[in-house]
């Protein structure tokens, strides 16, 4: 026993403080949150009983909150099929072994280094749904190239326009999902490759059957890396559209709902977009953690 | 393993309960320990008046201030950003905390409902007694902040929310004289006119709130004051025979409106009227500001009226100042909601913010034309509060009405936009 505690007793003490800076500021709150979105506090005024699921039960049934959900969804899809494509793309293009690879590297990568909220005040101009005559922004130039048939109303779209909310980030994070796979494909062994060629694989076969299996691990991390972005998506939003019923996702609608002083409600949603992306997160941890100790 | 979970919850519940009892100590000291001081120390006022002319309007209640309160000390609290909705956000968790400022900003009305609610706000009714206020101050403003006989704020300024304008050589262009259309029919018949004379979208609109102002302004004409002041009261229903009506018409005016609304801000709704593109826009008497701002004349360059149907109905709405519950310099607080209502304070507010003071005695001609003409209004017209600008109900409400009017602004479903209306009122 005493030599257990020997062994362990200083790592201990070392990570106490974080193990309680954690605890409190991390779990207790999320403890909070739940107790808060138990409660009928929907004014200023202190919460006067608890009421158990209601809240939750009241936003399944509020058409703004479905709503919000659906923009979420279409965001998230387009997000992360954007950057996935591109990433991948053009990672490949740079394993090839393009000529000032250092150069693209950076020029794609470089974006993600710019915050959601400077890059999307130019995004809201760029995507100005002014078209004809007044148009601004990507639809000018549309309209300049004589491309006319492409001006379209981007985020102001009542069914799509979250697809084009999509565009900024797609832009932002693409060269961090092409890093992703750039390491990936650096990562697998010459050799594999040779043996392949040896055993007769074409090209395509090559990357089909050899190198792509390889790259499955990379690929869910980007997708578990992008996607829990896209769900907690408010900076960009308001950034662009700011906070309206268009293009409302649950984050934006959890910020409104606190504004008002609803705090049960914008707790509910906050624990609601928690589940949301713990059913992401965590089988991908789970899946993380078996690996390692298979290891 | 288990020493260190206990370890470490032992170490957790100790740090959330100094970290409550040195909270506790410390608003309670503050608290009583302001209350007992003689009147001097500094008094701390909580705005987001931060640039532009409203922060010139505040920085002409300070000088006041500084004059008159000469025992105090201003200080100036004042969070920027957002529109005022980083402000709440602070304002909110100070509050609860019951840590509140001496004195902070919010729109009189309905606004302020969840802090009376709450209890966080103290009745001035007896003040405006003694400061003669309840004299100087329009009857029926104070009829509109009154609450079961108390008073929670005083009124610094008054903006009319129900305002046209109006570009004079489109309208001419199109054969239309410049002047206000005597209902909302006449006015959907001159936009008729004018989109057949090429002007595509006579109508300049803008973001959500603004859809909502424009609501207002069609609910005030069709309805009449009386029955629209009633729809926050409930002494009108949302579900009644006229709202569909007056919603119908909302929807007409809207398919004249320009179609970019949802990415536009007012002052950009505002230069599509000045540039020509369109022929009127809907918004509160600031946008006169901008216009003297930019340069513009009034009657050449633009003309104002109320909203069509709406002429003699004045929608206001007031920034005001309150008195928080445990406000820790009382003494300083009350110095400072003497100069907001006083005529001096009133008038080095007003004039430089460009809005109309909330007292009857003002002279009028420290004023521009637009403010002159607005003193006259406000001074003879029925009044009805404006539900985008928080005179009239809470903010909760507000926010479901926005969203509903933002939905309505794609589907154009009637029936749907009143239901969300009608669940708002709940």
């Amino acid at each position: 026993m005493r030599s257990r505690i020997r062994n362990w007793g200083p790592g201990l003490l070392m990570v106490a403080p974080s193990i309680v800076v954690i605890a409190v500021f991390v779990y207790v709150l999320i403890g909070a949150t739940v107790n808060e979105s138990l409660t009928d506090r929907h004014t200023a005024a202190p919460a006067e009983n608890y009421v158990g699921l209601e809240n939750y039960a009241n936003l399944l049934d509020d058409d703004r909150f479905i709503h919000s959900l659906k923009n979420l969804a279409v965001l998230t899809v387009v997000f992360v099929t954007g950057t996935l494509v591109l990433g991948v793309l053009w990672a490949f293009l740079l394993e090839k072994g393009v000529k000032g690879e250092g150069f693209f590297r950076s020029a794609y990568l470089f974006p993600m280094a710019v915050s959601f909220v400077a890059s999307g005040v130019v995004w809201r101009w760029l995507l100005n749904s002014a078209e004809g005559e007044g148009a601004g922004g990507l639809n000018a130039l549309f309209g300049m190239a004589g491309l006319d048939v492409l001006q379209n109303p981007w985020w102001s779209h009542p069914d799509w326009g979250m697809a084009a909310m999509a565009v900024p980030a797609i832009w932002q994070l693409s060269g961090y999902v092409m890093a992703l796979f750039l390491a990936g494909f650096r990562g697998i062994p010459n050799e594999l490759r040779e043996a392949a060629r040896v055993d007769g694989a074409s090209e395509a076969q090559l990357y089909r059957h050899v190198l792509f299996p390889q790259l499955s691990p990379v690929a869910l991390t980007a997708l578990i890396i992008i996607g829990h972005m896209s769900m907690k998506m408010f900076d960009l939003i308001m950034a662009v559209s700011g906070a309206q019923y268009l293009t409302e996702v649950p984050a934006v609608y959890m910020w409104q709902a606190l504004l008002t002083n609803d705090y049960a409600k914008a707790a509910a949603i906050a624990i609601v977009l928690l589940v949301v992306v713990a059913v992401l997160v965590v089988p991908y941890l789970i899946h993380n953690a078996r690996t390692e100790r298979q290891r | 393993m288990r020493r260190m979970s206990w370890f470490a919850s032992v170490a957790a519940v100790a740090l959330v309960l100094t970290a409550c009892g040195d909270d506790d100590n410390e608003s309670t000291t503050e608290g009583s320990g302001g209350s007992e001081e003689e009147a001097s120390g500094e008094v701390e006022v909580f705005t987001w008046w931060t640039e532009g002319g409203e922060k010139a309007g505040l920085d002409g209640l300070v000088s006041v201030f500084s004059e008159q309160c000469s025992d105090f000390e201003f200080v100036n609290g004042a969070v920027a950003g957002g529109a005022g909705s980083n402000a709440k956000q602070v304002l909110a968790s100070r509050l609860q905390t019951g840590e509140p400022p001496d004195t902070f900003q919010a729109h009189a009305g309905g606004e302020l409902l969840d802090y009376i609610n709450a209890d966080q706000l103290e009745d001035l009714s007896g003040l405006y007694d003694e400061w003669g206020l309840s004299d100087s101050v329009s009857e029926n403003l104070l009829d509109a902040i009154t609450l079961d006989g108390a008073i929670y704020s005083v009124p610094a300024n008054v903006h009319r929310a129900n305002v046209v304008w109006a570009n004079p050589t489109v309208l001419e262009d199109a054969g239309l004289p410049a002047e206000a259309p005597a209902s909302v029919d006449d006015w959907l018949a001159d936009m008729q006119t004018l989109r057949d004379n090429g002007v595509d979208a006579p109508l300049a609109i803008a973001t959500d709130w603004t859809q909502t102002m424009l609501l207002e302004a069609v609910l005030i004409a069709e309805l009449g004051p009386e029955a629209y002041t009633g729809l926050y009261d409930g002494s009108t229903d949302w579900a009644s025979a006229e709202v569909p009506a007056a919603l119908e018409k909302y929807g007409q005016m809207l398919e004249f409106a320009n179609a970019d609304r949802a990415g536009l801000d007012w002052p950009d709704a505002v230069n599509k009227v000045t540039a020509g593109d369109a022929a009127y826009t809907l918004m509160g008497d600031w946008a006169a500001g901008k216009l003297d701002a930019d340069g513009l004349e009034l009657d050449t360059d633009y003309v104002w009226w109320p909203s069509p149907g709406t002429d003699g109905v004045f929608q206001w709405l007031a920034d005001s100042f309150v008195l928080p519950v445990g406000a820790p310099n009382r003494a300083g607080t009350e110095c400072w909601l003497e100069v907001v209502g006083s005529e001096d304070g009133q008038r080095e507010f007003n004039t430089a913010k460009g809005s109309i003071p909330a007292r009857t005695d003002a002279d009028p001609s420290d004023y521009g034309p637009y403010a002159q003409a607005a003193m006259e209004d406000w001074a003879s017209d029925a009044l009805a509060p404006s539900l985008a600008h928080g005179s009239a109900a809470p903010v909760g409400w507000i926010d479901a009405v926005n969203s509903a009017v933002g939905q309505f602004s794609t589907s154009g479903d009637v029936g749907a936009l009143q239901e969300q209306l009608a669940a708002a009122a709940q």
